[in-house]
């Protein structure tokens, strides 16, 4: 038995590629692509006073590394969207009498806004604003206000973790978890369903029909997007009931946002099953887009803390923009407006691998 | 187009890798002919109606189906032509309705039902719709498989061994079937490896490596083999038999019960085989005519030669 699996297994040169090739590729690629550690996260800064206090503390922010300053000032409305839509992590938001305020020694208050739909993209960070705050002005404010070392640190530092306040991981995964999950499901099951004609020897006669390749894909692709429907809502439906995560936004847009997400999904493994010969082939290409989309999407680590190739390579993933309109509609109460730029990405990419899977499919035996 | 000629191709040609399975195949199929294609296994059967029906591109050669060309009209060839493969190839887990109506919709059939029920009374699958395909016994299946490929009401039918494996009766049963069909305008080129079923054709075609040697009608298959045959009876022959295969001028042997076959294409040498046989009280011998299956052995015999290495 063993000494048969090892003929056939060496009869099938390109399964072992894929099964040595594979590994060390996401080796290399999750080695040096994850970082649970964040640096640069955008910031925006609101108010202030342009003052040598001011500037003093944003260069000593900057200098921490983890946040990526703005470098203009915004309205509290522009910042507020900014963060709704993902586009910034933090919000700054300054006393307009900021150096007044410390030269009176009034103790003056600065607010963090952190997107706290990912809790451990933003904890790195503000500790180091809060370890900052001691020392920071040291060297600028009066010799009066530096006299006494057990003296309060000159202005205070107040954060404010929106969308999730008591930094709930929950809050965080299993809205993820919903296009984790149809992720997995619809790859899977799609990428097996041209090889398994192949395999059963159905595909001859298909082929032997005046069908088209179009028609062959979207009628195997269709039951499944409906199957992926019924997915999310009970994955929703569970995490509402048991998990007590809020849905802030309307399900309109979530609707919409999943059928494109599905059918980017369905058309990978459309893809991978005109391409792979058999069915082991199949699956093991699937778990080849499955490990990168879970890992560099922001699903298990944030986004932002990849370096620039990682993210772009996230970007191209459908589960990326998924994640962010999931978690923009459930947790941050986003609207069509907001979640539209998550769409076209989506879009984007199930046309180009649409097109590479009718491509490959191929209407002889040659 | 010629409305008479179905098939119409001429110098078809096929490679996989470096082997040439199919060599400058030339033939032409009239309307309503049952035309038998024979051959031994991996004589290109098969890849040669895979090239008529489009699942295969030639790499060389040219020619019509049903007036479409080959090439260019794959799409056209495939509306109109029922194909069914050597391998039982419909879904085990639908049932037999449910695989039917499946393949009236791939061909988008206008009025699905009628051609269903037209083509369940005409297979006489009525009382099995509601049964799973796996579970069809062989002959079932084959009659399903056919049931699957006229439904469009095709105008050529290209059967790739339909009844291997089949009972006798079962396979009597589809070939009353399909002569039914060709009386009605069908034509229709099928593969097979039985003689009884290559006697029913029209018309019979022998490939061998890929190429066409033989073609007519049984007895001009017969006649132009120019084969020798003399039958002999009695308690001597398996003795008979034993010396007389291997021997000089003998191509073809075979003992059927009682009765020992002997065929060659060259007589003399055939009779100096056999002379010291002749004489014999427990052999009586009979000049005999040749049969079809003599006539492929004999085939079979001659292409293993041409090819060294490869007979058994
Ligand atoms: N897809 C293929 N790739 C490579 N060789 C093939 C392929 N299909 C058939 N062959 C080879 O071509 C030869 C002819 O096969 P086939 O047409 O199936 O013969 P037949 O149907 O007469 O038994 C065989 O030797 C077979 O191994
Ligand atoms: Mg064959």
């Amino acid at each position: 038995m063993l000494r048969k699996e090892f003929l056939q297994m060496r009869r099938d040169p390109f399964t072992i590629a894929l099964t040595v090739g594979m590994p060390l590729i996401q080796l290399f690629l999750f080695g040096y692509a994850i970082n649970a550690d964040p640096k640069h996260l955008p910031t925006l800064v609101v108010g202030g006073d342009n003052s040598r206090y001011e500037r003093t503390l944003l260069a000593a922010l900057a200098h921490t590394r983890y946040f990526e300053l703005a470098p203009d000032l915004v309205s509290e409305a522009e910042a507020s969207r900014a963060l709704d839509r993902g586009e910034a992590q933090f919000v700054l938001s300054l006393p307009t009498d900021f150096a007044r305020a410390i030269d009176r020694g009034e103790r003056p208050a600065i607010l963090l806004e952190a997107d706290g739909s990912d809790p451990t993209a933003i904890g790195n960070a503000v500790a180091a604003l809060n370890a900052l705050n001691a020392t920071v002005l040291e060297r600028d404010v009066p010799e009066w206000l530096r006299r006494d070392a057990a003296a309060p640190p000159p202005f205070e530092v107040r954060v404010q973790r929106r969308y999730n306040p008591e930094g709930i991981t929950a809050y965080n995964i299993v809205p993820g978890l919903v296009g984790t999950i149809l992720t997995f499901t619809m790859v899977v099951v799609t990428s097996l369903a041209v090889t398994r004609e192949r395999e059963r020897g159905t595909m001859e006669n298909l082929l032997a029909t005046p069908v088209r390749p179009l028609e062959v894909m979207l009628g195997k692709i269709v039951p499944y997007v409906l199957l992926g429907y019924v997915q999310t809502a009970l994955i929703l439906a569970v995490s509402v009931a048991v998990f007590g995560i809020p849905v802030r936004g309307s399900l309109l847009p979530l609707v919409v946002g999943l059928g494109f997400f599905i059918a980017a999904n369905l058309a990978v493994g459309f893809a991978f099953s005109t391409i792979a010969a058999n069915q082991l082939q199949a699956m093991q290409m699937a778990v080849f887009f499955i490990l990168p989309s879970i890992l560099l999407s922001g699903f298990m680590f944030p986004f932002r803390g990849m370096p620039g190739w990682a993210q772009a390579l996230g970007e191209a993933l459908p589960l990326t923009h998924m994640l962010r309109l999931v978690r923009g509609i459930l947790l941050k109460g986003n609207g069509m407006l907001d979640v539209a730029p998550h769409l076209w990405p989506m879009v984007l990419f199930t046309l180009i691998v649409g097109v590479i899977a009718v491509r490959s499919y191929r209407e002889t035996l040659d | 187009m010629n409305g008479a000629v179905v098939i119409d191709v001429r110098g078809l040609r096929k490679r996989f890798g470096a082997r040439e399975v199919v060599r400058d195949l030339t033939l032409r199929v009239g309307r309503g002919e049952i035309c038998g294609f024979l051959g031994a296994n991996g004589s290109g059967k098969t890849t040669t109606i895979r090239m008529l029906c489009g699942l295969l591109t030639p790499d060389g050669g040219e020619g019509t189906c049903l007036g479409f060309d080959l090439l260019r009209q794959p799409l056209e060839i495939r509306r109109h032509v029922g194909y069914m493969t050597q391998r039982f190839s419909l879904y085990e887990d639908l049932t037999v309705a449910e695989n039917l109506d499946f393949v009236a919709r791939l061909y988008e059939i206008r009025d699905r039902r009628a051609a269903l029920a037209r083509v369940m009374a005409q297979m006489e699958l009525e009382a099995r719709s509601e049964q799973l395909a796996g579970t069809l016994s062989g002959g079932w299946k084959q009659r399903l498989a056919l049931a699957a490929c006229v439904l469009h009401e095709p105008r050529l039918l290209l059967l790739d061994e339909p009844t291997a494996g089949v009972d006798p009766k079962a396979r009597r049963e589809f070939w009353d079937l399909i002569h039914g069909m060709a009386t009605r305008g069908l034509t229709v080129l099928v593969s097979t490896h039985y003689m009884d079923e290559a006697e029913r054709c029209h018309r019979i075609v022998y490939l061998s490596q890929g190429r066409l040697v033989v073609d007519g009608t049984a007895e001009e298959v017969i006649r132009g083999a120019g084969l020798v045959t003399w039958n002999a009876r009695g308690p001597g022959i398996e003795a008979a038999a034993q010396a007389l295969r291997a021997a000089p001028g003998v191509e073809s042997l075979a003992v059927f019960g009682a009765a020992l076959h002997v065929s060659g294409t060259d007589e003399a040498a055939l009779d100096a085989a056999l002379a010291p046989w002749r004489g014999r009280e427990d052999l009586a011998w009979a000049r005999a005519e040749p049969t079809l299956e003599d006539v492929f052995i004999h085939l079979l015999d001659e292409s293993e030669r041409e090819r060294p290495g490869a007979a058994p």
